[in-house]
C-alpha cells in the first residue's frame, strides 16, 4: 500500500501518481481536507482509499479503479465515471453521479439534490435519502434509494430505473410509478450483490420510470413542461 | 355594382405576409417553429464598419511583397500544449448527429489542409472528425451526451460551452427524425425521439463551480491542453470576465447570428445581441483584466469573409470562428439543388430546416443516401479554398493599414457607417470624431 499524504503533496503530485500508477495498486490518500478534482480521470484498475472527506468532483471520470471515501463527499461525485465502483461511507453533495456512463456509486448516507442527473448507465445507490430533482433526465441505470425521495422525482426521465423504498414527495414531469416485475425485482437484487449491500428487505421497494409521453413533441402535453 | 377602389391594396407592415403565415401555421400545427441556422433579421454587423486605408498619416504595406502574419497561438494561459494556428479562423462546434459523418470530415479535412481546428459538438467525438482533424476542440456540453474521458484525452483543447449565439440560455435540440442507429447509441437514448438538450450543465451552476470544473477537466488531461470556454453572446462584459476569472485560456463569444442545428424562431431571432456588439465589451472585459491578449478571444457568429475577420480582429479578437460559413462553402444552400429544395417547399438560399434530415446538400442529414452526395475530399477542399481566400482578403486589408500582423489592426483602423454601429463597435461615426455613448 503506498500512502499519498495531502500535507506533504500537492494535488497534481497525487492525481498524477493515481493515473499513472502500475494496475492493481492500492493507495491511501491521507489530508484530504476537502480538495476539489481528487483521484479523477484514473484509468487503470486500482483501489483508492481516501481516509477523509472531499470536495468537488471526487473520482470524476473514473474508469476501473475502486475508490472509497471514508468521510463525506462535495458536489459531482464521481461525475461522468464510466466503470468501476465508488463507495462513501457518509453523506454526499448535489449531482453525485451526474451523467455517469457505468459502474456504481454507493452512497453510506444521503445524497443532495440531483443525484443521478442525466446519468447515462452507472448504478447508483444510497442508503439514506436523496435531495429534490433526483435522476433529473436521467437516460440509463439505476437509482436505488433506501430512504425518502425529495420533490420532482425523475422529472423528464428517460430509460432509467429509480427503486425507493421510503417515501416520494413528489414525482416530476413524465416520470411514473410502474410495476415491480420479476425483472426489474432481479435487475435490483443484482444491483446490490453487486454493491455488497445485502441488509434489505427487497418487498418494500417500489419502481419508477418514464411514461414516454414526452418522448416526441405533442402539443397537448404543453402544459407538463 | 359596386365600383372598384382606385387605391391599391394596402398590406399592414405589423402583419407582413411572413408574420401572417407563421400565424397560420401555428394555428394549423400547434407547434413553434423550429429551424436550424442563425438570425435572418437585419442587424447591426461588420458590414457597418469601414477601415481607413493608409495615405500620409500612416503608410501601407506592399500587398504581394511584404509579409503580414496570420499565426495565432491558442491558450498559452495555463496549457502546456496550446494550439497553434496557420490562419485566426477557426470551424465551429457543430456535432455529429446535427451533422453527417461525412460533413464532419469534410470540414477535419479542409480546417488541417490551411493549420486550423475543428469543434466537435453535443453527441460526442467521431473517429471521422478525430482521424480527420489535425487539431480538435472537444466540447463539453450540458447534455454530455457521449462524452468520455478517452475522448477527452484525445483532444488537442477542451471548450466548456456555456452558451450558443443563437439561443442564449437554451439546449440544443435533435429530432427524432435524426437520431438513427448511430446517433442514438452515441447519446445513449433511444431512437427516433426528439432531443432536447439541458441548457444547464448537471454538475456546477455559477463561476464559482466553474472554475473548480476547469480545475477538474486540467488535472484529467494533466494541465497540457488548453480550456475554451464558450458564451453566448448576451453580457458579454459580464461573462468573459467572469470566464477568464474562473480560469479560461481562451473565451469564445458566439453572437446572435450564430447558427444552431435546430431551435425554435422565436428564440433565435429574439434573444442574445448581434456579434458587432459582443466584440468590444468583450475585449474591454480582457483589458481591465490585464488579460487582453493573455487570455485569448475568439469571436463567432455570421463571420463571412476576409473583412469580417480583419474587423473583429482589429476591435480586439484574437480569432474567428465559423459555423454556417463552413457549411455554405461545403455546398450548403447551393442553387445546384434547387429543384430539391423546391421539393422541400423552399429555395436555395432560404432552406433551414435542417433539423428533418431531408438536406439536400446531404450536410445536415444522417440520411444515408443524402449523406454520400457530398464527397469528403471535395468538401475538405472546397473549405480549405474558402479559408484561404478569407485569410488573404484579411492580409489584404491589413497590409493596406500598415499591419505586418491581422493582429496588429486596431480599432483606430476602423470608422462607422451608422450611428448605432459606432456606438456598438466603439469606433467614430465616419468623417468624424464622435463615438456615441463616449
Amino acid at each position: 500500500m503506498h500512502i499519498l499524504d495531502f500535507n506533504k503533496l500537492s494535488l497534481r503530485d497525487i492525481n498524477k501518481t493515481l493515473q499513472e500508477s502500475d494496475k492493481n495498486s492500492f493507495f491511501s490518500v491521507r489530508n484530504p481536507k476537502g480538495s476539489h478534482a481528487l483521484a479523477v480521470g484514473i484509468n487503470k484498475k486500482i483501489t483508492v482509499k481516501i481516509v477523509g472527506s472531499v470536495g468537488y468532483y471526487c473520482a470524476g471520470m473514473n474508469k476501473f479503479s475502486d475508490i472509497k471515501v471514508e468521510g463525506s463527499a462535495g458536489p459531482g461525485l464521481g461525475e461522468n465515471m464510466m466503470s468501476g465502483n465508488i463507495y462513501v461511507t457518509g453523506d454526499v453533495s448535489q449531482y453525485a453521479g451526474a451523467s455517469g456512463h457505468g459502474g456504481s456509486i454507493l452512497v453510506g448516507g444521503n445524497a443532495s439534490s440531483r443525484c443521478g442527473i442525466s446519468m447515462k448507465g452507472v448504478d447508483i445507490i444510497v442508503k439514506g435519502n436523496v435531495g429534490h430533482m433526483s435522476a433529473f433526465m436521467a437516460q440509463k441505470g439505476n437509482l436505488v434509494i433506501f430512504g425518502d425521495a425529495g420533490h420532482a422525482l425523475g422529472d423528464s426521465i428517460y430509460e432509467a430505473n429509480i427503486y425507493v423504498a421510503g417515501e416520494v414527495a413528489s414525482l416530476g414531469a413524465d416520470c411514473i410509478e410502474k410495476k415491480m416485475t420479476k425483472k426489474h425485482l432481479s435487475n435490483l437484487e443484482n444491483i446490490l450483490s453487486n454493491a455488497n449491500v445485502s441488509d434489505y428487505n427487497p418487498d418494500t421497494f417500489r419502481r419508477f420510470g418514464s411514461a414516454r409521453s414526452l418522448y416526441n413533441f405533442n402539443v397537448d402535453n404543453a402544459k407538463i413542461y | 355594382m359596386k365600383k372598384k377602389s382606385i387605391t391599391e391594396p394596402r398590406t399592414s407592415h405589423t402583419f407582413d405576409a411572413y408574420t401572417n403565415s407563421e400565424i397560420r401555421r401555428a394555428a394549423e400545427t400547434g407547434i413553434y417553429d423550429i429551424r436550424g441556422g442563425g438570425s435572418k433579421r437585419s442587424l447591426p454587423n461588420f458590414d457597418d464598419l469601414l477601415f481607413l486605408g493608409a495615405s500620409i498619416s500612416r503608410y501601407p504595406l506592399e500587398g504581394y511583397r511584404e509579409s503580414c502574419n496570420t499565426k495565432v497561438i491558442l491558450g498559452d494561459r495555463f496549457s502546456s500544449n496550446p494550439l497553434n494556428l496557420e490562419i485566426p479562423i477557426t470551424i465551429a462546434g457543430m456535432s455529429f448527429g446535427a451533422l453527417s459523418a461525412q460533413a464532419k470530415e469534410a470540414l477535419g479535412r479542409g480546417a488541417s489542409l490551411v493549420g486550423t481546428s475543428t469543434t466537435t459538438g453535443d453527441g460526442g467525438m467521431t473517429k471521422e472528425e478525430r482521424g480527420h482533424s489535425k487539431q480538435l476542440v472537444y466540447q463539453l456540453l450540458p447534455s454530455r451526451y457521449g462524452m468520455n474521458p478517452d475522448d477527452l484525452r484525445k483532444a488537442d483543447a477542451i471548450e466548456i460551452v456555456v452558451g450558443q449565439g443563437a439561443k442564449p440560455g437554451g439546449g440544443g435540440m435533435l429530432l427524432g427524425q435524426k437520431i438513427n442507429d448511430r446517433v442514438a447509441e452515441m447519446r445513449t437514448l433511444p431512437k427516433g425521439i426528439d432531443q432536447r438538450s439541458p441548457c444547464r450543465h448537471p454538475d456546477w451552476t455559477g463561476p464559482d463551480d466553474m472554475e473548480i470544473k476547469i480545475l477538474e477537466l486540467r488535472e484529467i488531461t494533466g494541465w497540457k491542453v488548453p480550456i475554451f470556454v464558450k458564451v453566448a453572446g448576451s453580457r458579454p462584459y459580464y461573462d468573459v470576465a467572469l470566464a477568464a476569472k474562473s480560469g479560461a485560456d481562451v473565451v469564445v463569444v458566439d453572437g446572435m447570428q450564430g447558427g444552431t442545428a435546430a431551435t425554435q424562431e422565436v428564440f433565435i431571432e429574439n434573444v442574445g445581441i448581434p456579434t458587432l456588439a459582443c466584440v468590444r465589451p468583450a475585449v474591454r472585459a480582457l483589458q481591465e483584466l490585464d488579460l487582453h491578449r493573455k487570455v485569448q478571444l475568439i469571436i463567432s457568429g455570421g463571420i463571412r469573409n476576409g473583412a469580417d475577420v480583419a474587423k473583429a480582429l482589429a476591435l480586439g479578437a484574437d480569432a474567428v470562428s465559423i459555423g454556417s460559413a463552413a457549411l455554405i462553402a461545403l455546398g450548403d444552400n447551393d442553387p445546384r439543388y434547387q429543384k430539391d429544395y423546391e421539393k422541400l417547399g423552399t429555395t436555395a438560399g432560404s432552406f433551414d430546416d435542417w433539423h428533418e434530415g431531408l438536406d439536400p446538400a446531404g450536410i445536415t442529414t444522417q440520411n444515408k443516401k443524402l449523406a454520400e452526395r457530398l464527397n469528403p475530399k471535395l468538401g475538405g477542399r472546397r473549405l480549405a479554398n474558402y479559408l484561404n481566400v478569407m485569410t488573404m482578403e484579411a492580409q489584404t486589408i491589413a497590409r493596406a493599414c500598415g499591419k505586418n500582423d491581422l493582429r496588429n489592426l486596431e480599432p483606430e483602423d476602423l470608422c462607422a457607417l451608422t450611428v448605432e454601429s459606432a456606438a456598438m463597435a466603439g469606433v467614430p461615426l465616419a468623417g468624424t470624431n464622435w463615438i456615441p455613448g463616449t
